[in-house]
């Protein structure tokens, strides 16, 4: 047991304040166990949203300490004793109230991408679709995403330029790359990629990659294959030729 | 610095962060910029760059930075023998302005492809550009940003500076194996090592690129098709796959390594250091 300084946003989009509170650790508590507690003893109508508190449903997204991470997997024995916690909301999105964001903008960009449509003649004799594990490994990986947006909400280009209007984001670029590499979809979303969804807008920081809670290789197998699958379509005139020869999708 | 609906700190360089996340992009930033300062340093000389023991004859080091040797210069310290230039002696019609050494006509090979790469691109825009310095710190807000679509849309050409770099990988190959040899004769020394170590590590690299993982099985979608047996490029993107996983690490041990295979050249041949090995000359 030990008494903890923290402070927490209270307040909505236009106005708002850090609130300090203090509170006894207990051995084992994660920063969401601090914040209920928190809501439970001192403010009771403090705004938070979480709901697995398994780090599988990505609800409960803030930024601790400045970082951008998941409260429920974020245990209080990472910080030093005499430290002070700051809790706040993801910055990329309007504040809804406390450290509550509203993060539907993400929900309307998945609505845009081009949904997922099998190739029928890849059926086998038995009229099912066929698919050998080695083929399906990358998709995999992208479908671990819990959709927490943290990605999204360290993505410099959303968060600082607030380029939302030219940019998906990295979450809907793993979306797409998992599409685009799935070995039985026949849609081609590459000119979206490239205009409509913002490839070129990624500048490869890669901060996506390591506030990821799913570890999931978002600019390496998710980004930089997209980017350079836009190459081979826009940029590389060898390649081009060759697809145009053979007919490559 | 200003405080922006959320208790967030917003402006340039402003970050809630409570940790010292300044020290990567600073020791990233300084380490290229030493690289930088000591090649354009090393490629200004244009002396220095071979040594034999001072015998002819197939065999000898030469400074990475300075091979392949288009062109050489004659009556210069430390210079390789007219033979081993592709193209004979220094032009005549090379301006003065411009210093004759041979480095200055290969080293934006290798440096377009480092400057292009994914990895470094990562690192020095954080570094220099700031955009953004690190990860939830506020760089140069810039509400018409257009990232890698307008001034930087060459960052495309990777892939054609990835054809130049294997290049660079077959000519380093063949400086390790020369320098196998003195006069003709088989032997080793401590040079040699340093640049049979060279190409391996820049081979690390390169053949870890993004561009070459793609190449080699990432535009496929379908690594078993038509009849559901694992391809040989399935197991070529597998192996480059798991050298891109610490493309960093390649990244900047090629870079230093290359660095320190012509320092240790520049030395032995300019008789600072001695350059043990099984010659006894």
């Amino acid at each position: 047991m030990s008494l903890r300084n923290f402070q927490i946003y209270r307040g909505d989009g236009t106005v708002g304040e850090m609130k300090s509170y203090q509170l006894e650790i207990e051995k084992g508590m994660v920063v969401l166990d601090v914040i209920h507690r928190i809501q439970a003893e001192q403010a009771g109508d403090l705004a938070v949203r979480w709901n697995c508190k398994a780090g599988k449903c990505g609800s409960c997204s803030v930024e601790i300490n400045g970082k951008p991470k998941l409260s429920c997997m974020t245990r209080m024995n990472e910080y030093a004793e005499d430290e002070t916690i700051s809790i706040r909301p993801l910055k990329a999105f309007p504040i809804m109230r406390d450290l509550v964001a509203d993060v539907s903008w993400n929900y309307e960009q998945n609505k845009r991408i081009t949904p997922f449509k099998p190739d029928p003649s890849s059926k086998n004799e038995s009229g099912d679709y066929v698919m050998m594990q080695e083929d399906i490994d990358r998709v995999q990986e992208f479908r671990k995403c819990i959709e927490c947006y943290l990605c999204q909400n360290v993505c410099h280009v959303l968060r600082d330029h607030e380029r939302k209007d030219a940019f998906v984001g990295p979450r809907f670029m793993i979306r797409l790359a998992g599409l685009e590499m799935h070995p039985l979809d026949m849609q081609d979303r590459i000119p979206d990629v490239k205009n409509s969804y913002g490839s070129g807008m990624c500048n490869i920081t890669r901060c996506c990659t390591d506030v990821c809670p799913e570890h999931i290789q978002i600019t390496d197998n998710g980004i930089i294959p997209m980017k350079e699958r836009v190459v081979d379509r826009y940029y590389d005139p060898v390649m081009k030729l060759i697809g145009l020869i053979f007919r490559r999708k | 610095m200003t405080e922006i609906p959320g208790g967030h700190h917003s402006g340039f360089l402003q970050s809630n962060r409570a940790d010292k996340w300044w020290i990567e992009p600073l020791w990233t930033g300084l380490g290229f910029l030493a690289f930088v300062v000591y090649t354009t340093w090393a490629m200004f000389q244009g002396d220095h760059y071979w040594w034999s023991a001072g015998q002819g004859g197939f065999g000898g080091y030469l400074s990475p930075f300075y091979s392949p040797l288009i062109f050489i210069k004659q009556g210069v310290a430390g210079a390789a023998p007219m033979d081993h230039a592709w193209f004979g002696s220094w032009p005549g019609w090379w301006p003065k302005l411009i210093p004759a050494t041979p480095a200055i006509l290969i080293l934006a090979g290798p440096l377009s492809f480092r400057m292009t790469c994914y990895y470094y691109r990562k690192f020095y825009y954080r570094a220099y550009f700031m955009s953004p310095p690190a990860c939830a710190v506020e760089g140069i807000s810039q509400k018409k940003y257009k990232g890698e679509t307008l001034l930087l849309v060459f960052q495309n050409l990777h892939r054609y500076t990835l054809y130049i770099a294997l290049g660079f990988v077959a000519i380093l190959s063949y400086d390790g194996i020369l320098s196998l040899f003195r006069n003709g004769e088989f032997g080793i020394g401590v040079g040699s090592l340093i640049l049979i170590i060279n190409p391996i590590l820049l081979a690390g690299y390169v053949f870890g690129c993004h561009a070459f993982r793609h190449i080699t099985g990432g535009n496929q979608d379908c690594f078993t098709c038509p009849n559901g047996k694992t391809s040989v490029r399935y197991k070529m993107w597998k192996g480059v796959s798991r050298l891109n996983a610490r493309h960093m690490f390649w990244a900047w041990i090629s870079m230093i390594w290359v660095a320190f295979a012509d320092i240790y050249i520049r030395m032995v041949s300019s008789g600072k250091w001695i350059d043990y090995s099984t010659w006894g000359y």
